[in-house]
């Protein structure tokens, strides 16, 4: 243990042994850390569930939209289903939304003055994004399953697939989610305020998902946009998600996917790092 | 004096010409501080003086664009982890969480603060209790009062029992009681050791708790020492009196006058008159004037200037003025008649 670690004046102590724990590699706190901050961000939600509400309503009133209202005609080809055709873009556009609460959710501590006191204390310096990020991706899982069990009921249905592959497609689809979290974390710290947060960390989404093979095929679009909607990312996870869930080519997708997921996770996770660093409560 | 419970004579708080800039505005222009263990000094300005700057330097949330500045013997920018284990701060505005139990918040910052978790809820339950929140541990902070939202965050950076601990307007916002329970804690700290920092907008608060007091405008301090110190800069004292009524205002005018070394203020209405002495030894010259001039006296009292002339005289304006009812807002202090 160590020893002096500020723990001598009797006015502030009483009788509890404030000598902190030691003897950790910084990566284990790391992880310490970021779960303390998780647990309380999920208390949050259960607390306050309407953020959770809202996340569900509003994807749930997309596949309702999107099967009954537009479906008829949109073609997705013989043989497929529209609703197995939409389910995989849902999943991928819910838990893109689904992310971009990190940064809200970070922009909130910060006007709420808690962004100081946790900068303060001695925790790990990417705790408090870890932590949150870590909290948006249960809440996410949470999400997906329950519109996985909508889907179901309005008619969607896994094909040429086996458990594996459906747990895979999860996975990429969660991992995905995880990376663009901290892009919204970037820019949950890089702006000055809440409202900010809000608009700014929602509008460049709007293009990515919509322009993309999620909710309908790619060759119904407009010749100049699909080089863009066929190769952007959420493109890419949605074709590698919907082969894992309704068959078709996989590799190419797959590993695209992963590689786009990390390759966002290694640059934003830094960066909003050390916005995290240089900011201050208001 | 206070109990130093550091055989270390280094001083708590060293800082040489810190410099601080938002963008293009300067907020700190080369603050010079020194405060010794297990003293209470007081960082008194106006808004926008640049005291929260100051302390969140100090308490290693901005880094100085110049100067440096050692707390507890670290370097703030350079051991600013080690540091941050080992102070503790309360900001301007409560910074608790407001969706979380005042227990699960005091729980959360125990374990932030790498204490196993039994013992962060032990601890969290003394604190608790220390500040009359027990009752209130399981409700929602969101729910709890100004008073009992700033004790929270108070008890949040007692956590670990910090040696130095910065307070940034620690009564501001609170109601007299309230703001005397919060000087009562914080006198009960200093006794027990810990040193304090803090910034107040309050002249009186200064005067009531800080041993030394650094008066700041403009992002440097302006003048440095004890609340006598700083009264003494403003020149000796003040006297005043209040003859019988129908006395003789012109003769007692000029007892004073012949006493005193300034103008002296008369107040016809009140019967009152005012001039600045010297030293208290004019007071017996003064009754033997005005006995000689025949006048009565009905009283005659010499008071030390207020802090708040320290800051007129200093800056040539008025600090903030503070709002009513104010503890020691008392007649003592608040009687002077500006010339
Ligand atoms: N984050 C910021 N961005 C831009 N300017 C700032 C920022 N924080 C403070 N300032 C400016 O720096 C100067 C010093 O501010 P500071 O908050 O340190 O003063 P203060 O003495 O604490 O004032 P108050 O009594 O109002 O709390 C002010 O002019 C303020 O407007
Ligand atoms: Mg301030």
């Amino acid at each position: 243990m160590t020893t002096g670690t500020g723990t001598v004046a009797p006015g502030a102590g009483g009788s509890v042994d404030l000598t902190p724990l030691a003897g950790r590699g910084s990566l284990t706190w790391g992880l310490l850390d970021a779960w303390v901050i998780a647990q309380r961000n999920l208390r949050h939600t259960w607390r306050v569930p309407d953020m959770l509400v809202f996340s569900i309503i509003q994807p749930v009133l997309f596949v309702l939209l999107f099967v009954y209202v537009f479906g008829g005609a949109i073609n997705v080809g013989p043989g497929l289903n529209y609703v197995d055709f939409l389910m995989p873009g849902v999943f991928v556009q819910t838990v893109i939304f689904g992310a971009m609460l990190t940064g809200l959710g970070l922009a909130e501590d910060r006007q709420r003055g808690l962004l100081d006191r946790f900068r303060s204390l001695p925790m790990s310096r990417s705790a408090l994004l870890a932590g949150r990020t870590l909290s948006d991706l249960v809440r996410n899982l949470f999400v997906v399953l329950l519109m996985l069990a909508v889907g179901l009921a309005i008619g969607f249905r896994f094909h040429h697939t086996n458990l594996a592959k459906v747990v895979a497609g999860f996975g990429i689809l969660l991992l995905f989610a995880y990376a663009f979290s901290w892009v919204s974390a970037t820019i949950g710290m890089a702006v000055s305020s809440v409202e900010a947060a809000q608009s700014g960390g929602f509008i460049w989404v709007f293009p990515l998902v919509f322009a993309s093979s999620a909710f309908a095929p790619v060759e119904s679009m407009p010749g100049w946009l699909q080089p863009f909607a066929e190769n952007q990312p959420v493109s890419v996870v949605v074709s590698a998600v919907r082969a894992l869930f309704i068959g078709g080519p996989l590799a190419g997708d797959v590993i695209a996917s992963l590689a786009w997921s990390v390759g966002i996770i290694a640059v934003f996770g830094p960066l909003s790092v050390r916005f995290y660093r240089r900011t201050v409560s208001r | 004096m206070r109990a130093v419970t550091d055989t270390n004579s280094r001083p708590a708080v060293l800082a040489e010409g810190l410099r601080k800039s938002y963008g293009n505005a300067p907020a700190l222009v080369g603050l010079d501080l020194l405060v010794a263990q297990g003293t209470v000094h007081g960082l008194l300005g106006p808004n926008g003086a640049g005291k929260t700057t100051a302390v969140r330097i100090l308490s290693t949330l901005l880094r100085p664009d110049g100067g440096r500045a050692e707390v507890l013997g670290l370097d703030v920018v350079r051991s600013a982890n080690a540091l941050r284990a080992r102070i503790g701060l309360a900001g301007q505005y409560a910074a608790v969480d407001e969706r979380l139990t005042g227990l699960e918040n005091l729980v959360m910052f125990g374990r932030l603060y790498r204490l196993p978790v039994r013992r962060a809820r032990a601890r969290a339950e003394e604190l608790l209790e220390r500040f009359d929140l027990s009752d209130a541990a399981g409700k929602v902070v969101g729910a709890y009062s100004g008073g009992m939202r700033r004790r929270l965050d108070l008890a949040a950076s007692l956590v670990i029992a910090p040696r130095m601990l910065f307070l940034d307007e620690p009564t501001t916002g609170l109601d007299p009681r309230s703001r005397l329970a919060m000087w009562e804690v914080i006198g009960d700290l200093v006794r027990d050791g810990t040193t304090v920092l803090l910034t107040t907008q309050y002249l009186e608060e200064a005067d009531q708790l800080a041993d030394r007091i650094s008066v700041i405008d403009g992002g440097r301090v302006i003048a440095e020492g004890t609340a006598d110190d700083l009264k003494a800069r403003v020149g000796g004292h003040r006297l005043d009196l209040v003859i019988a009524r129908g006395g003789d205002l012109a003769a007692a005018a000029e007892v004073l006058r012949a006493a005193g070394t300034g103008l002296v203020d008369v107040d016809h209405a009140g019967w009152r008159l005012s001039v600045p002495v010297p030293g208290a030894r004019v007071l017996a010259e003064v009754i033997r004037g005005l006995d000689a001039a025949d006048v009565e006296i009905v009283d005659v009292a010499l008071h030390r200037p207020s802090l708040d002339d320290v800051f007129l005289t200093l800056t040539g304006r008025r600090a903030e003025e503070e709002p009513a009812g104010q503890p020691g807002d008392d007649a003592t202090t608040r009687d002077l008649v500006t010339t």
